[in-house]
């Protein structure tokens, strides 16, 4: 019989992940567009990207170190709210958003660049708010390029092995993702069950592809 | 009308000068005219509040002064609140809006309906409103952006090349369209430019200017008549232009042409340079005054000119018509000393 909840969980973790990481990834590289001085620009870009260069088993070190028990922030959310967040489902989440973050940040900052500068300008000229600007100018006209960026990160996200595996761990029924499923399942040598969830991550992920391809073409469409 | 005023005084550093710009102005529309790279966009740029100044004072009087900018008085007014208009070079049209929502973009939400049928009307926009800019003509967008400004109902409007993207027989046709746009406009115009036919088919006052810094300023006539300074007559499209050397205070030699000419104005000694505008030329006997021989002078044949190449490098334009081909180049040529333009570096 197979067990489903790896299915709930991955679902779960990548729904909550990519709704972090969009929204976080947009501020931080519409941050660093603004951003004049361009050595610190540099450095912060490289930080930012610096999860999709490393091996995930080295970001999920780090994560460790710092979300574990005696990490400054695992101790911290220990000692004031009694949260153990390493080995938890919580820490599927924080390993998916730190690995899918910089496709995330990268393809929305591609896509702010390609903004012509002067249609922010002209906003600001004809008085628009820079609120109003960034969503109605900016944001909207780099749509496309922002949403790619988001089924990027989503399949990142829902794919997520290695940081997970050393910051969660591979707890039945808690941090079981799917990745983690189809690993353990063949480790066992039951390749039968290790299908099904290969099926299953295979058909989500076609399937939000599919969805967010169509919504991108047809908005392009329109304006042209 | 009358009693407005605008006050630019602005000083930047850029990478390769400094700009320093300083003017005023009363009359309705003005034309910055200057090479490209030269810092016409950067004080464009500097008025909107697009660009910070390093230096100086914008200010705009109507009824009461409005300071935009005030380095000593650390006031920098955001472009939202400046009230100024900026038609971008390739007019920034929001595409992700329809031309009805591009306009209404800057305006607040109880008078958007009026305004906006209203601009649609004025700017013969019938029937495009749900169009994107993607769809439109570059006339037709020409039109939206001016509409999208006016709707704003600023105070001065900045017009940033606005054609030097277009073929000519665009150009032409939205230039007229532009100066009717514009007549209805109570405010101030400033256009920046490259071009010299724009700058003197728009303009009542214009300022010349070469790496940031003023080179000429006055009435638009007045400039193109006398442009005193070298890069001035350059720009003002004067095509020969020679060093030279004074020989006493009615005579000049031309180092480039070697030829001696007589001036109808007594020659100061600042005077480095002429200039001989292409088409002032005319035939003349041997013996004429600053008549001088066409030995060995190159033709060309443009549709509505003569284009005549001298063998010392003079350049003679002479008008003629669409089906004329014959053109006998006259044995010598003279220059009316009046129309010889003394210049300084």
């Amino acid at each position: 019989m197979t067990d489903w909840s790896p299915i709930f969980i991955s679902m779960k973790t990548a729904s909550l992940s990519i709704f972090i990481t969009f929204f976080i990834g947009l501020i931080v590289a519409w941050g660093i567009v603004k951003t004049k001085n361009d050595s610190v620009k540099i450095v912060l870009d490289g930080i930012f990207t610096l999860p999709l260069v490393l091996p995930p088993t080295v970001v999920g070190f780090f994560l460790l170190y710092v979300f574990g028990v005696r990490g400054p922030i695992g101790s911290f959310f220990i000692d004031f709210f009694a949260i153990k967040i390493a080995f938890s489902w919580p820490a599927t989440v924080i390993a998916a958003v730190v690995m899918s973050f910089p496709l995330m940040y990268r393809s929305a900052r591609g896509a702010f660049e390609q903004v012509d500068s002067n249609l922010l300008d002209a906003g600001r000229t004809l008085g628009m708010s820079e609120w109003k600007i960034f969503w109605k100018v900016l944001f909207a006209n780099a749509l496309p390029g922002i949403i790619s960026g988001g089924i990027l990160a989503y399949a990142r996200g829902l794919g997520e092995f290695g940081a997970t595996a050393m910051l969660a761990g591979n707890i039945a029924g808690q941090t079981r993702t799917l990745p983690m499923a189809v690993y353990s399942e063949v480790a066992a040598g039951n390749m039968g069950e290790a299908f099904n969830y290969v099926l299953v991550i295979v058909v989500i992920a076609f399937f939000v592809i599919f969805i967010m391809d169509y919504v991108t073409i047809r908005k392009e469409k329109q304006w042209k | 009308m009358s009693d407005k005023l605008l006050k630019v005084n602005i000083q930047k550093e850029l990478k390769e000068f400094d700009l320093d710009v300083n003017f005023e102005l009363k009359k309705r529309h003005l034309g910055i005219l200057g090479p490209s790279g030269c810092g016409k966009s950067m004080t464009l740029k500097s008025i909107a509040g697009i660009v910070d100044p390093d230096k100086g004072v914008v200010s705009l009087t109507t009824d009461e002064e409005h300071v935009y900018f005030d380095s000593n008085k650390k006031i920098n007014l955001k472009p939202q609140k400046r009230n100024v208009g900026y038609l971008f070079q390739n007019y920034a049209l929001f595409p992700n809006m329809t031309v009805e929502e591009n306009i209404a973009v800057g305006l607040s939400k109880g008078h958007d309906e009026k305004t906006v049928s209203e601009m649609i009307k004025r700017f013969h926009l019938e029937g495009l409103e749900k169009r994107y800019p993607r769809q439109l003509s570059g006339g037709q967008q020409q039109r939206v952006a001016l509409a999208r400004i006016l709707a704003y109902n600023p105070d001065v409007i900045l017009l940033d090349e606005p054609f030097s993207a277009m073929d000519t027989f665009l150009k032409e046709q939205l230039r007229i369209e532009l100066v009717n746009s514009l007549k209805d406009f109570d405010g101030f115009s400033i256009l920046v430019t490259h071009n010299r036919d724009e700058a003197f088919q728009f303009c009542d006052e214009l300022i010349v200017l070469d790496e940031g810094k003023i080179i000429a300023k006055g009435d638009t006539h007045e400039v193109f008549e006398n442009p005193r300074k070298v890069q001035v007559a350059r720009l003002t499209g004067c095509k020969n232009i020679s060093k030279v050397e004074i020989i006493d205070d009615y005579h000049i030699k031309s180092l480039d042409w070697g030829v001696i000419f007589e001036v109808s104005e007594k020659i100061a000694p600042n005077i480095t340079h002429i200039g001989i505008r292409a088409h002032d030329f005319s035939p003349a006997e041997k013996d004429d005054v600053n008549a001088f021989d066409t030995v060995n002078s190159t033709l060309l044949e443009m549709p509505f000119e003569w284009e005549i190449t001298l063998a010392n490098g003079l350049w003679w334009k002479m008008d003629k018509q669409i089906h004329d081909h014959e053109f006998v180049i006259p044995d010598y040529l003279k220059i009316d000393p009046k129309n010889i333009i003394l210049l300084e570096e």
